[in-house]
């Protein structure tokens, strides 16, 4: 079980990352111009909220000591208030994490899904046809803005066909799907064409490497070495490419929750981008960016437990 | 210099670019599009924020090539004006970007040290963040509009160049002829930037191409959001936002101003990968 003492130790070397996430946000909300009470309270705040907010976050003390009111007040699960919403930012999260959620995880299940065949093609094919065919998709693919991808699928699925509801997300479980479908495979093939790159790559080497050779040299057929051997070898370079991707794939979701309307995190932020919430941003971009180290640390586990030659 | 060396010579440029269609097709992607861009003043058919009530929605014909849209505005016209403004983004959120982390990374990785375990933690907690959300959340503070994504752009994307550079610049600064700059007595500047940083910087060059891409992508879609490029200016981003009502009934609206960021970006993508395969540079 040594293998797995980096779980204990990492996130204690991970504090200084949280430590700088708390720092940037903190001092991204100081830099906006004007009166700090003002600027988290909005324009019509009671002289009242104003004092509170004072008392609460220390505004009128020096700016280290403000920070620590910040941290006091952000380990006690107080991230202030929305002045759109009046209600508390972490429990509006809470509220949004359920679509944001979803729509990751289906998208990187489909992704997997399409980058691992398309992959597998290439790299049995190397030098070839279907090769360069898939380079080029890929190559391609890459410049496809989501966004547009997104629209462009609303007019061939939802318009044309009629197949998926045009935006929203629904109150059913039936309803919740049909609304994430279309989204989902957005983001999946966005981020399969920068798999499929990596896992063609990774895949054309296992193809060469000593396992492949033995493999043949025992008389395995060439389809068994490459599903039996070359792939799930391929599996550990995959998941560490998603989790260095992890970044981009939330911010496609804050870009494609807007084109579809879907009430997430990323439409949350976006909305109180607009209407100055600042409370809100900051508590989503602290909030976006601890769930990126999460995920990196939770790749590393995998890996770990997928590899037995990998140690951390 | 080998025997198929010498043939390649002989055989000269004509030949050497029919071997490497990638160059050739992205080249020329890239060059339509920065010649459309500086000559569209005198191509583009109509005035691009012209509005002509009486024509608006019109399907593409061939006096509107692209349609027009719901303030009868040319989209062909549009769409070639945008490519002044969509070059700009990827131009200038590649360069700020670039000089800053290539400055960082050289100094960082020269020095080391302290500095270099300061700025190190600096950019481990950018990077933490999600590309997208920091630039937001930055330009949430700076207010919407085009300026505030490039300081955006370059308060964050500097990491990636500081963290390449800086690889290159551990390993060069260890050289035999870094050694003999030092023991020649030059300075530590001209040493940083006359002998490390030109051999240190060809794999930046190339990965600015395929960080073009991703800034066209990522400008667009901030212009997408409302966040960028303001009306009525043509920015292909914006211009699939304001099509976007409309998708059911006016499809090229969105359409074309989307193939366009398309197109731009497999330019890049191909240019940069052919940068790559002429310069040694692996992925």
């Amino acid at each position: 079980m040594h293998r797995y003492k980096f779980v204990l130790y990492r996130p204690i070397q991970l504090l200084p990352v949280l430590f700088g996430i708390s720092v940037v946000t903190f001092v991204l909300v100081r830099l906006i111009p004007g009166d700090p009470a003002r600027v988290l309270l909005g324009a019509r705040a009671t002289p009242t909220a104003i004092a509170n907010i004072r008392r609460q976050y220390g505004l009128d003390e020096p700016m280290w000591l403000q920070y620590f009111y910040f941290v006091k007040n952000l380990l006690s699960g107080e991230m202030g208030k929305s002045i759109l919403y009046k209600i508390d930012v972490l429990k509006l999260i809470i509220t949004r994490i359920e679509p944001t959620l979803v729509l990751v995880l289906a998208s990187v299940t489909l992704s997997v899904l399409i980058a691992v065949p398309m992959a597998a093609l290439a790299a049995r094919n190397h030098g070839r046809f279907a090769d360069h065919a898939v380079r080029i998709i890929s190559t391609a693919g890459i410049g496809f803005p989501p966004f547009w991808l997104g629209l462009m699928l609303i007019i061939l699925f939802s318009v044309t066909l009629g197949m998926f509801p045009v935006s929203g997300y629904g109150e059913t479980l039936g309803e919740k799907i049909a609304h994430l479908v279309l989204p989902s495979v957005t983001i999946a093939l966005s981020l399969s064409t920068v798999l499929t790159r990596s896992l063609r790559a990774a895949m054309v080497e296992g193809l060469r490497s000593d396992v492949a050779t033995a493999a043949r040299a025992r008389g395995m057929p060439e389809r068994v070495v490459f599903w039996r051997h070359v792939v799930p070898n391929s599996m550990v370079p995959t998941i560490n490419l998603l989790a260095i991707n992890i970044g981009w794939l939330i911010g496609g979701t804050v870009v494609i929750e807007s084109v579809f309307a879907i009430p997430g995190i990323g439409q949350l932020l976006v909305r109180a981008i607009f209407s100055r919430d600042y409370m809100v941003v900051q508590g989503v971009a602290m909030m976006l960016a601890c769930a990126t180290v999460l995920i990196n640390l939770i790749a590393d586990i995998v890996t770990v437990a997928a590899d037995p030659r990998v140690k951390l | 210099m080998s025997v198929r060396a010498l043939a390649v010579g002989r055989m000269g440029w004509r030949w050497r670019l029919g071997r490497q269609p990638a160059l050739v097709i992205g080249a020329t992607i890239l060059t339509v599009f920065v010649v459309a861009a500086l000559l569209a003043p005198y191509i583009s058919p109509y005035d691009p924020i012209a509005q002509d009530i009486e024509f608006r929605l019109q399907n593409p014909s061939w006096a509107h090539p692209f349609g027009t849209d719901n303030f009868g505005r040319d989209v062909f016209s549009r769409v070639i004006w945008g490519a002044r403004i969509d070059l700009q983004i990827a131009l200038l959120g590649v360069i700020f970007p670039f000089v800053i982390g290539t400055l960082v990374g050289t100094v960082a990785g020269f020095f080391g040290g302290i500095v270099d375990a300061l700025l190190m933690r600096l950019i481990d907690v950018i990077l933490a963040f999600p590309f997208l959300v920091l630039v937001l959340s930055i330009i949430a503070i700076l207010g919407p509009g085009l300026g505030s994504f490039y300081i955006a752009m370059a308060l964050v994307g500097w990491v990636s160049y500081a963290r390449l550079i800086r690889a290159h610049v551990l390993v060069l600064k260890n050289s035999d002829y870094a050694i003999a700059a030092v023991s020649l007595g030059f300075s530590r500047s001209r040493i940083m930037f006359r002998h490390l940083l030109p051999n240190a910087i060809a794999g930046s060059v190339v990965f600015s191409m395929s960080d073009a891409v991703l800034v066209l992508l990522n400008g667009a879609a901030i212009s997408y959001l409302g966040l960028g490029v303001q009306p009525p200016i043509a920015e292909w981003g914006i211009m699939v936002a304001e099509g976007q009502p409309f998708i059911t009934t006016a499809w090229w609206i969105t359409l074309f101003p989307g193939l366009s960021i398309v197109m731009l970006a497999f330019g890049f993508s191909l240019f940069g990968d052919a940068l790559g395969d002429a310069l040694g540079v692996k992925e």
